[in-house]
């Protein structure tokens, strides 16, 4: 398995390709200004991607990691590659762009140092859940991404992959109505959207609480302050508030620590937050195929009557050419043969793409559903893996309180 | 006609006989300086403590002018003085509050414990909510318990009838008050020598009168800042409340996870409840010894303006005979006995000072150690509830053949 970056322990599969022969991180961070494409002076935020091959470093030698350096709108170009590319797959999602459901003390500022530190985390983990991912882990483009510096934005235009984004993008945001979807499929959407809703719900009133909590510790301080101002006009009870005031000091200051432990599990919160978007879009993918292969095998039905009413002479279904040729007269025989003919043409080619789309429909949810599998055995795991670093954390705190106010207490004794 | 004399000379300071016939003054020469020695006494003789008061049972009365709160007064005591040795009554606020001023006539330097405020009025909308009854009886009862346990006050006629006394004959009682008119007097007095001010104030009654100064901020600060946590933790209790039904909510959408999801739901909502109760600690526990201690700030500075009227009565009368030359008789027997009113009223302030130190000390020291306990205590609880979830998850793991916890 790895440990990835910090955010906790992550199971990894076992055809893996990438991670077994090399290992990633993100390093660092660091401030670059430039000229943008509207030739502004803008500043942004690069991180340090290295690699190293794994057979070197178990040989002991460890050798000067690969670098090279990319800018996050680089990581969202390549995410939106391989969601065009891998439609099939939930991809892992990015850090957020913009810090969200932030309590006061924590800026909402993108150049915000805490903030980069996240983000460096949190690009580490996607690179990981991609070099771990059966399908994703071995793209040439994920690859050089890693390695190639210089042309890589190049490289990934080349693929086209632009202009299936964009009719996608359409499909995808177009109203469409299913007449038999996967219900399974449509049972993930669901979910995906009540997992949405939740975890957001979860992550507000957390840092509501976590707002409130800062403020409780933090007036304790003011309880050091007055009783070492008081200890000062007492001659018995000085020493005794005074130690005393040491440990609300403490006591007050232990929150920071605290609560950056935290933000760590509402990262965690939030990177499955962000994949439950990405596992509603395949689900979404499979809607589109299915309502592809329903329109073309609707098309097929109806060219298929319309022969059958051609070659019969009767009129079962109203048409407006039915319609015309009563009320202008009958077709010639030569004309009927001609407009067979095409339909036959029509018929065989529509035949063709039912079964084409038919299988692409099923070859989708073949892999769409082998993958939503295997996202929803790692998202159980991660999700208790979570569940009880945040029961340590809550229990590493609980430890610190008893830890001070035995330590006030026995100075208030004193007094 | 004798008690009445008793009573009144119990008052006035002119005749220091202290004669309410409690045994322990019985025998003893009444100059100041024995009344100190009596206090010392009295101090060590603290532990055997003969009398008990409890205030409970609060009920309400309605007539047609007003609504009133009613408190049980139970005492038991062995002391002599007292008829019989088990006695219960009932008082109302203003009972108390006579009480109180009857002390503070009787002794006007020396410290007595504050009631509970009129009402409050800060975010109080009804006086009579059970919360408010709750903290003034327990105030009340603190109240008597410290007048029982002072030296003087416990020995003090007015406490007995406040104790012992059937509602109607209190009222028939208070009545015989010093007369309003004599009242007036003493206040006018007062008013006085307040006027004319204290000139060669004793350099420890000033520095008693900077450290009531200085501890009166202090206390205050630790009032405000106590009552400033509880407000933070009231809202914080607000937001944590709707974490556990969020996690809750989540488990309905989950199969692997709706387990320890429904759990940790359940230990947020447990450490909820535990965070309530602390609250409501800081509340009954702390912030009321906080309160009474600021309280008290004002009475040690109306104890030392009444001493410092007294030492000022005493400065005239001695310019008066420097410079009068009629009545120098009458007027230096009034020095005399002014003289011995300072006496005594720096002797029984410098006392009961040192006792009310003690006190305080006290006090504050078994409220700030409570809190610290209750502190630990509702850590140590918090501490449980997210062991046994862990332990939970681990057992169910370890059942699984799943992960590594290092």
């Amino acid at each position: 398995g790895q440990f990835l970056g910090g955010l906790g322990f992550v199971m990894v599969e076992k055809g893996t390709s990438l991670l077994k022969m090399m290992e990633i991180s993100v390093a660092e961070a660091e401030k670059r200004t430039g000229k943008n494409a509207v030739n502004m002076q803008e500043t942004y935020t690069v991180y340090l991607i290295e690699t190293r091959p794994v057979d070197a470093a178990s040989e002991g030698t460890n050798p000067v990691p690969d670098s090279l350096w990319r800018r996050y709108s680089e990581f969202e170009l390549l995410r939106n590659y391989l969601l065009v590319t891998y439609p099939f797959s939930v991809v892992p999602p990015l850090p957020e762009k913009r810090a969200e459901f932030v309590w006061h003390k924590l800026s909402a500022d993108n150049m915000d140092p805490d903030f980069v530190e996240r983000r460096r985390v949190g690009l580490e983990n996607f690179l990981l859940r991609v070099a771990s991912h059966p399908d994703l882990s071995s793209d040439k483009i994920f690859y050089s991404f890693l390695t190639e510096e210089n042309g890589w934005k190049e490289t990934v235009f080349e693929t086209g992959f632009q202009a299936k984004a964009d009719s996608r993008l359409k499909a995808l945001n177009a109203t469409f109505r299913v007449k038999n979807p996967d219900k399974r499929f449509a049972e993930m959407k669901h979910y995906g959207d009540e997992l949405q809703s939740v975890i957001s719900q979860l992550l507000r009133v957390r840092a509501r609480a976590a707002d409130r909590l800062y403020g409780v510790y933090k007036v304790h301080g003011n309880y050091g302050r007055v009783f070492s101002e008081w200890s000062a006009i007492e001659k018995e009870m000085g020493d005794g508030l005074q130690s005393a005031g040491h440990h609300m000091d403490a006591y007050a200051a232990s929150v920071d620590d605290i609560l950056e432990e935290e933000e760590h599990y509402a990262d965690q919160l939030k990177e499955y937050l962000f994949y439950a978007d990405a596992l509603r879009a395949v689900c979404r993918k499979h809607e589109l195929t299915q309502y592809e292969l329903e329109m073309a095998a609707q098309d097929l039905t109806s060219k298929k009557q319309q022969r059958e009413e051609l070659a019969t002479g009767t009129i079962r279904t109203f048409s407006l050419k039915g319609m015309t040729s009563k009320l202008f007269g009958q077709e010639t025989p030569e004309q009927r043969e001609a407009k067979l003919k095409m339909l036959e043409t029509q018929i065989e080619e529509g035949e063709e793409l039912v079964k084409e789309r038919n299988a692409e429909c099923e070859e989708f949810v073949k892999s769409a559903w082998v993958d939503i599998e295997r996202f929803k055995e790692q998202k159980d795991h991660d999700l208790r893996e979570a569940l009880i670093s945040y029961a340590i954390m809550q229990i590493s705190m609980c430890k610190k309180g008893i830890q001070v106010w035995n330590n006030a207490k026995e100075c208030f004794s004193k007094m | 006609l004798l008690s009445q004399q008793l009573r009144l000379n119990e008052r006035d300071l002119h005749d220091t006989t202290v004669t309410d016939g409690s045994s322990f003054n019985a025998s003893m020469q009444t100059s100041p300086a024995s009344m100190i020695n009596q206090y010392k006494f009295e101090e060590d003789a603290e532990d055997t403590k003969d009398i008990f008061v409890t205030v409970d049972n609060p009920e309400s009365h309605v007539t047609a002018i007003e609504t009133y709160i009613t408190y049980r007064v139970v005492t038991k005591t062995t002391r002599s003085e007292f008829d019989s040795s088990e006695f219960e009554v009932r008082r109302r606020y203003q009972d108390f509050l006579w009480l109180k001023g009857r002390l503070e006539e009787a002794h006007p330097t020396l410290i007595v414990h504050p009631l509970p405020e009129k009402f409050v009025v800060k975010g109080m909308v009804e006086r009579f909510n059970e919360d408010f009854i709750e903290t003034r009886r327990r105030a009340l009862h603190r109240f008597l318990n410290k007048i029982a346990e002072h030296p003087i006050f416990s020995s003090s006629e007015d406490f007995k009838i406040f104790l012992t006394a059937a509602s109607g004959e209190l009222t028939s009682y208070k009545k015989q008050g010093p007369g309003f008119l004599s009242r007036m007097g003493e206040t006018v007095k007062a008013v006085a020598a307040a006027v004319r001010g204290v000139r060669n104030r004793p350099q420890e009654f000033t520095e008693m009168q900077e450290y009531v100064e200085a501890f009166s901020q202090k206390i205050s600060s630790l009032d405000k800042v106590t009552q400033r946590i509880v407000r933070e933790q009231k809202e914080y209790l607000e937001e944590l409340k709707e974490c556990g039904p969020t996690y809750a909510l989540w488990s309905q959408s989950e199969e692997e996870l709706a387990e320890p999801l429904k759990d940790v739901a359940g230990c947020v909502d447990r450490c909820c409840k535990e965070t309530e109760e602390q609250v409501k600690n800081l509340n009954d526990n702390l912030i009321p010894v906080l309160h009474e201690y600021a309280l008290c700030t004002e009475t040690l500075k109306a104890v030392l303006r009444r001493r410092d009227n007294i030492q000022a009565d005493f400065e005239a009368k001695t310019e008066a005979l420097a410079t009068k030359k009629a009545d120098r008789d009458t007027m230096r027997d009034d020095l005399d006995k002014a003289e011995d009113r300072l006496e005594w009223a720096n002797n029984a302030l410098k006392s009961d000072w040192t006792r009310w130190q003690k006190d305080m000390r006290t006090d504050l020291r078994s409220a700030f150690v409570d809190t610290a306990e209750r502190n630990v205590n509702y850590y140590e609880k918090c501490l449980a509830v997210w062991e046994s979830f862990l332990h939970s998850q681990r057992t169910d793991a370890e059942g699984n053949g799943n992960v590594d916890f290092s």
